[in-house]
């Protein structure tokens, strides 16, 4: 009898990379940015940014009540007029400034990201950062350039814009924002969202290294209260505000009447379609990447995944192995393939939807995986089963979970992409260019993304269709929503 | 001696899908000119017409959209042939009901035939002047185009009647969107008239669809319907038009506003911004 001896097993294991936070100086307590200084709060009231991977305060931020929103504005409206009046070049070559300090600061603005809101580092440190840089440099040379991108047209700005930004890509989202609304010679107040401050802050110690004129960007940290009160303030001109569906709508009803400017880039149910004949590894890629990037925390994510039916199981299966590989953890890490849940209170949201879903009958798997001690964290996840009438099917879940359905034939798979109140982006894996081209424009839905997914750029324009809201970010169309065209 | 011949009058109808017809509610509004006498009778449509016509409107969407821009523009273009063959019997409409001086009249209608020119030359124009390739820094070929938003409802100005109609409903259609408008309630004869003129232009069924009747009672039924993309508003009533924005936001319409009839051509790629859809498509180069 032979003994065959036991095979050694090979473990994968990956020894802990994390990225170094020493060299990063946060202060203990930042007040609000108006006229190029940060001061205390006229409210005087603030609150605690704290790391979703740890529970830990990170600093003590200001909550910026109706008096500075106020003050806020009379500065940026004395700044704006001069801000407008310097020639294009000379307001572009601040915007470049800016650009370029971004870049040198690119580290500490990734690790700062990662730790205020809990995305891994390998996103912040590759994607948001750079593609922040990359607006502002992209937009700096609009400011010369106006009436180019307006097709010829002469622009005048609007004056004083109030910009609301969320979470999920803080720094990034400030840029989309304040980049074209600079560039076309507004005056801007952004305010950041309550979870994740921080790099907003840095970013307004970058204008004062910029030398930016004082006044021209405000920073208002705070609550939604804070953002309610700013958006509906005398004297702003225009607002621009990218979160929910159901804030994006109260918004609209609060300006009802009033000539005030408003852009919408709100929610999603993203439809990602595969069709039997993709390259299923290739699609299978681009599906981990379209849900489970920023832990799904991502307003285009692919959360519908839509698959021709011939080829179901084996996406499903293919998928399924490829989940149990994501690293979750220790956002720090440079391995981290998914990090923390921003909130407490996002992780109650996923949570809600993801037990309606099994309620409702369709079968979840989520991975096995070790879960940090402290922390909010949300495991990958996989729904089948699912009905086109679930609540995972139809609501923005904005978390790690994907919701597998499937379709037949082409007909069938635009129209149930299409079935959706939302129209932000879609998916589409196919190898055949003609059908890709087809089903991309027979698809309600701002951003296609053929054989690939999550992708941006500051030249390609990014906004929805339907509920997801109106205006485009990026390229020439980002810069109409902050000129009046003559 | 022969008697004086009687004259056929017209019954003024609705035009929704492609057919000319009375309020479901079987309810009529008379016409008064300037100086309060009845001229006719029109079809005053109510809220179940509304929806009717969105139907109609949305229907025929695809379709509408789906067509070359060239043969959308041509379309527009027999529709601007059409209206130009009946504007001296247009223009003394106006003269008869509004009292309108003739000259001024004549130039109206002539303005709202070279809005309708105007804008079929826009069909094919747009892709080029709104979309392009965008250089992105990464191996893909992206490209931005336009889309039409989808079905858009039109609450027209009450003057001037036919050139606030057309620069309102002439770049929703020129963007490849199907419409629902209201006409003036006080001189809608000439939007009436309109679906005539459209009915012989090879504008398809249900593409454009004009009700008459009570703007209070029809405008927020419009704008509050859920399957409506946009309003253009074009009414100049501030209050209306508080209310037309908070309907919007029930649903996320994108919302239009024209203060000036008559700069319908100045204005144009304002509005057919508002009307449109910017999509952007990411494909590979490479593998």
């Amino acid at each position: 009898m032979t003994v065959t001896p036991e095979r050694t097993r090979v473990r994968w294991d990956y020894s802990p990379a994390p990225e170094s936070a020493d060299h990063v100086r946060l202060r203990d307590a930042y007040g609000v940015f108006v006229g190029g200084e940060f001061a205390d709060p006229r409210s005087g009231a603030s609150a605690p940014t704290v790391n979703p991977a740890t529970e830990e305060p990170l600093a003590d931020v200001a909550v910026a009540g109706p008096e500075d929103i106020a003050h806020a504005i009379a500065t940026a409206r004395a700044a704006q007029e001069k801000w407008a009046a310097l020639p294009g070049l000379e307001r572009g070559k601040y915007l470049f400034r800016i650009a370029r300090l971004m870049q040198e600061r690119a580290r500490e603005l990734a690790v700062v990201e990662t730790m205020d809101g809990g995305k891994p580092i390998r996103e912040s440190r590759d994607i948001d950062i750079p593609l922040a840089a990359a607006h502002f440099f992209s937009y700096a040379g609009w400011a010369d350039k106006l009436s180019y991108g307006l097709a010829g047209r002469g622009a005048q700005p609007l004056g004083v814009v109030a910009q609301i930004v969320p979470w999920n890509f803080p720094l990034l989202m400030a840029a989309w924002k304040l980049a074209p609304a600079l560039a076309c010679g507004n005056a801007a107040i952004l305010k950041p969202a309550e979870t994740t401050p921080l790099t907003a802050l840095l970013l307004a110690e970058i204008c004062q290294e910029a030398e930016l004129p004082p006044g021209v960007v405000s920073i208002l940290t705070g609550d939604g209260a804070t953002g309610a009160g700013l958006v509906r303030a005398e004297g702003i001109d225009k607002v621009a505000f990218t979160g929910s569906t159901a804030v994006g709508k109260d918004i609209q009803a609060a300006l009802a009447g009033r000539d005030v400017g408003l852009t919408l880039e709100l929610g999603g149910k993203s439809a990602n379609i595969v069709f039997e004949d993709a390259a299923l590894d290739q699609a299978v890629e681009g599906i981990v990447q379209g849900i489970f990037f920023n832990q799904g925390h991502v307003c285009c994510a692919g959360s519908r995944l839509l698959v021709q039916e011939s080829v179901a199981e084996a996406v499903e299966a293919k998928l399924w192995e490829r989940m149990q590989k994501l690293r979750l953890g220790d956002p720090l890490d440079k391995n981290t393939d998914v990090g923390a849940v921003n909130s407490g209170e996002q992780l109650e949201r996923i949570e809600t939807l993801v037990a309606a879903g099994e309620e409702e009958g369709a079968t979840r798997r989520t991975i096995s995986c070790d879960i940090p001690e402290r922390g909010h964290w949300f495991a990958p996840t996989m729904f089948t089963a699912v009905s086109p009438v679930h609540r995972i099917a139809v609501e923005e879940i904005f978390g790690p979970v994907v919701s597998l359905l499937t379709f037949r034939t082409q007909a069938e798979a635009i129209e149930k992409a299409n079935n959706s109140k939302y129209g932000l982006a879609a998916g589409i894996w196919t190898d055949k260019g003609g059908r890709a081209f087809e089903v991309a424009s027979a698809l309600q839905a701002g951003v296609v993304w053929q054989n690939t997914y999550n992708h941006f750029d500051p030249t390609a324009a990014f906004g929805g269709y339907k509920e997801s809201g109106f205006g485009r970010e990026g390229g020439a169309a980002g810069l109409r929503p902050y000129v009046r065209v003559r | 001696m022969t008697p004086a011949r009687v004259a056929v009058r017209k019954t003024y109808k609705l035009y929704v899908r492609g057919a000319f017809a009375r309020s479901e509610s079987g309810r009529h509004d008379p016409v008064l000119d300037h100086g309060s006498r009845h001229v006719a009778n029109i079809a005053r449509a109510s809220r179940k017409d509304v929806r009717d016509a969105v139907k109609a409107a949305r229907k025929a969407q695809a379709g509408w959209a789906g067509k070359t821009a060239y043969n959308r523009g041509q379309v527009l273009y027999r529709a601007a042939e059409a209206l130009e063959s009946r504007s001296a019997e247009l223009a003394q409409q106006a003269v008869d009901l509004r009292g309108a001086a003739p000259a001024a009249a004549r130039d109206e209608v002539a303005a709202a035939v070279d809005v309708l020119v105007h804008y079929a030359g826009w069909t094919d124009k747009l892709a080029a002047v709104l979309g392009g390739v965008n250089p992105v820094a990464a191996p893909f070929l992206s490209f931005s185009m336009p889309e039409p938003t989808g079905v858009v409802g039109v609450v027209a100005p009450e003057e001037p009647e036919l050139l606030g109609l057309i620069g309102a409903l002439a770049p929703a259609l020129a963007a490849g969107n199907t419409v629902v408008a209201i006409c003036s309630e006080r001189w809608p004869l000439a939007g009436l008239d309109l679906g005539e003129v459209l009915a012989v232009s090879d504008v398809p069924a249900g593409v454009v669809n004009l009700l008459a009747g009570r703007r209070a009672e029809l405008a927020p039924a419009l704008g509050a319907h859920r399957d409506l993309n946009a309003i253009v508003d074009a009414a100049g009533d501030a209050e209306l038009g508080a209310e037309l924005d908070r309907l919007a936001a029930e649903t996320v319409k994108r919302v239009l506003r024209i203060r000036e009839a008559g700069d319908a051509r100045e204005d144009s790629l304002r509005r057919l911004e508002a009307l449109t859809e910017l999509k952007t498509a990411w494909h590979p180069i490479g593998a």
